[in-house]
């Protein structure tokens, strides 16, 4: 008998287990590719934090010595034209990746969720303008951009961020106002102004959170591709200033001399399409977990 | 009806624009309730049942305006009060439940903060006062085992557990007045009984008026003191209930209590009121119901029939309304008329 009651503690502990994170979670590892990617953003991470520490020479320390040896026991990764141990090259770039590719998101996701829940909330004039201002950053081409702000505010890592940040809110503002536009008239708004709510407190607690699905999927979908521009920068040589190694540079440079010194253009650039991937893995998983009757 | 009224609306109009033009909603209508009265207000989707008692809050949407009249409310005329002055009624004052429970909760919140948040947004009580309140309010609606429940969220309830939380949620406040708009049209029949039986336990208890909102004739007739009909933005009869049964007088009137069955209506045939609810993209300058009318003469389409007294308490806006009281007094079967001219 006292074995199949439950007490009333026990109920509400199973209920709890199948809250909506619980069940989102459950969905997404069915995912076995969204799974791989979660590990691989976890390394990436991680690798970030410690990198510095890991790296058997600082990012700065050649040896002419030993300049261009290909992957051994010594120089797992090889070395470069002026003697850097590339291993060492490439755990010092996780941190700068880490900061432009996450800055740069936030810094376009709280620019866009700002304009984005204004223009959806207000309507009217606001909408026009905000929605307008979408557009233009929509036609202009916004690695182009980026590029004329890096150059105007220089080339440190905050300017970087700044520079792909400010020009990628378009989509972010765009994604939170059609959804607010969904939810202004709807029920459950009513219901709120029925009771009193006011404008921001609709806004705040029945709006916001209602959003945050999506919002997650967008900033997982926006990280990887600030990724992209932050290495596409380095190809036109306004990426993080050297002696600072970074992905991009690496991989720009070792462009130049594939035939003779492949090994410089394969680690570097494999590390980083694996980031990349994994990003956008997540990016799917989340997708199919949170929004499961939308996207693939 | 001595008593001062609750909520005395007058002449009230209401417009919404869209690209093509104007429709007018609400064409001068009047209602009042009475402290601890039940009305029912009852009408085809399109009537402006709705509208008329949203727009009194100020929850039209935002192509909805008010173009006239006064809703006087604990001394106040709702409709000039500022925004925020408003809101301050909302909830507090007035509270409100909408038909469909699925999606008017935030699905995000635990029901219990739902709860409490009607009560702290009003800084009705403190926090652990408005804990200890929705732990009785729960109870109060027929939420067993509350403590737990507080946890739980939207998507863990039946769709009448639901509205029992959109209920606790309206009279969190202990409002003067309820507005039930459609309460019951998304639940199932046996859970409807339950819902209205609710309401009605609650209304006794604090002696709060409600204004029920619903095209259901059914609905109506059980639970309301007073049930107006509308029609085309207007008030077509108004009526306390026993008048109501036993002495329809506009043609609208019956048509909708023959296209449903009653209790003892075995054998009856169901009749539809002929055409389709026009869209008033001008105010009716003469009977809206003429063309749909069995009962339609020449005047009928010329000249506007004024809401005026058939008895004490019982109004009808028909220019034939002691014809059609006849002929329904005289047993004639009145729907049968309907549809044979109809047809």
């Amino acid at each position: 008998m006292a074995a199949i009651t439950l007490s009333p503690r026990a109920a509400v502990s199973a209920q709890r287990r199948s809250s909506q994170a619980a069940l989102a979670w459950r969905r997404y590892k069915r995912n076995k590719l969204a799974v791989f990617g979660a590990g691989g953003v976890a390394v990436f991470l991680v690798v970030g934090l410690i990198g510095p520490w890991v790296a058997p020479q600082g990012y700065q320390q050649s040896n002419f010595l030993y300049a261009n040896q290909p992957p051994s026991l010594r120089f797992p990764f090889g070395t470069d034209g002026l003697g850097h141990d590339m291993l060492s090259q490439v755990l010092w770039s996780f941190r700068n990746a880490i900061e432009i590719s996450f800055g740069a998101t936030l810094v376009s996701f709280l620019i866009g969720v700002a304009l984005g829940l204004w223009a959806g909330l207000r309507g009217g004039v606001v909408d026009m303008v905000v929605m307008r201002a979408v557009d233009f950053m929509y036609a202009l081409p916004n690695f182009f951009l980026s590029l004329i702000l890096v150059v105007t505010l220089g080339r440190g890592i905050f300017p970087i961020l700044l520079a792909i940040g400010v020009v990628g809110w378009a989509g972010y503002a765009r994604l939170i106002r059609g959804l607010v536009l969904g939810m202004r008239n709807g029920e459950m708004v009513e219901a709120a102004r029925a009771l009193g709510a006011t404008q921001a407190h609709i806004a705040r607690r029945y709006l916001l959170p209602n959003v945050t699905n999506s919002m997650l999927i967008a900033l997982a979908f926006g990280i990887p591709f600030d990724l992209i521009a932050m290495g596409a920068l380095s190809l036109f040589g306004l990426g993080p200033r050297p002696p600072l190694p970074s992905f991009g540079n690496m991989i720009a440079q070792a462009g130049a001399n594939v035939l003779g010194y492949p090994w410089l253009l394969y680690f570097p650039a494999g590390i980083f399409a694996v980031i990349l991937l994994s990003f956008l893995f997540v990016a799917d998983g989340l997708q199919e977990a949170l929004n499961p009757r939308g996207g693939s | 009806m001595a008593a001062e009224p609750l909520l005395a609306v007058e002449g009230l109009r209401v417009c919404f624009e869209r690209a093509g033009g104007s429709i007018y909603a609400v064409n001068g209508v009047d209602f009042s309730v009475a402290p601890g009265e039940t009305l029912g207000i009852v009408g085809e989707s399109g009537s402006g049942k709705s509208v008329s008692v949203l727009s009194v809050l100020g929850l039209l949407r935002a192509n909805g305006r008010v173009t006239g009249g006064t809703a006087k409310f604990m001394g106040k005329d709702l409709l000039k009060l500022r925004r925020r002055q408003l809101e301050d009624v909302r909830g507090r004052d007035i509270g409100m439940v909408f038909q469909d429970p699925m999606t008017s909760l935030n699905p995000t919140m635990r029901i219990g903060d739902q709860i409490m948040e009607a009560m702290l947004s009003h800084h009705y009580t403190s926090r652990k006062g408005a804990f200890e309140r929705t732990l009785q309010l729960l109870e109060e609606v027929g939420i067993p085992d509350g403590r737990a429940r507080f946890r739980n969220y939207p998507h863990e309830f039946s769709g009448g557990m639901r509205q029992r939380v959109m209920i606790a949620m309206a009279i969190a406040c202990e409002p003067q007045l309820l507005i039930a708009d459609e309460p019951t049209t998304a639940l199932d029949v046996t859970v409807q009984v339950q819902i209205l039986a609710l309401l009605q336990k609650l209304q006794q208890r604090r002696r709060m008026s409600i204004i029920l909102i619903t095209h259901d004739f059914g609905v109506a007739t059980n639970v309301c003191d007073r049930i107006i009909v509308m029609y085309a933005g207007k008030v077509m009869e108004s009526a306390p209930l026993d008048d109501f049964l036993s002495r329809p007088a506009h043609p609208y009137t019956i048509g909708l209590r023959r296209s449903v069955i009653e209790v003892g209506d075995e054998g009856r045939e169901l009749a539809a009121i002929p055409g389709m609810a026009t869209v008033l993209t001008e105010p009716p300058r003469c009977c809206p119901f003429a063309s749909r009318c069995s009962f339609a003469e020449d005047r009928c389409s010329d000249v506007l029939p004024e809401l005026r007294p058939l008895g004490t308490e019982h109004f009808v806006a028909c220019h034939r309304a002691e014809e059609v009281l006849s002929a329904v007094q005289a047993r004639k079967p009145v729907g049968q008329e309907v549809v044979s001219r109809a047809g």
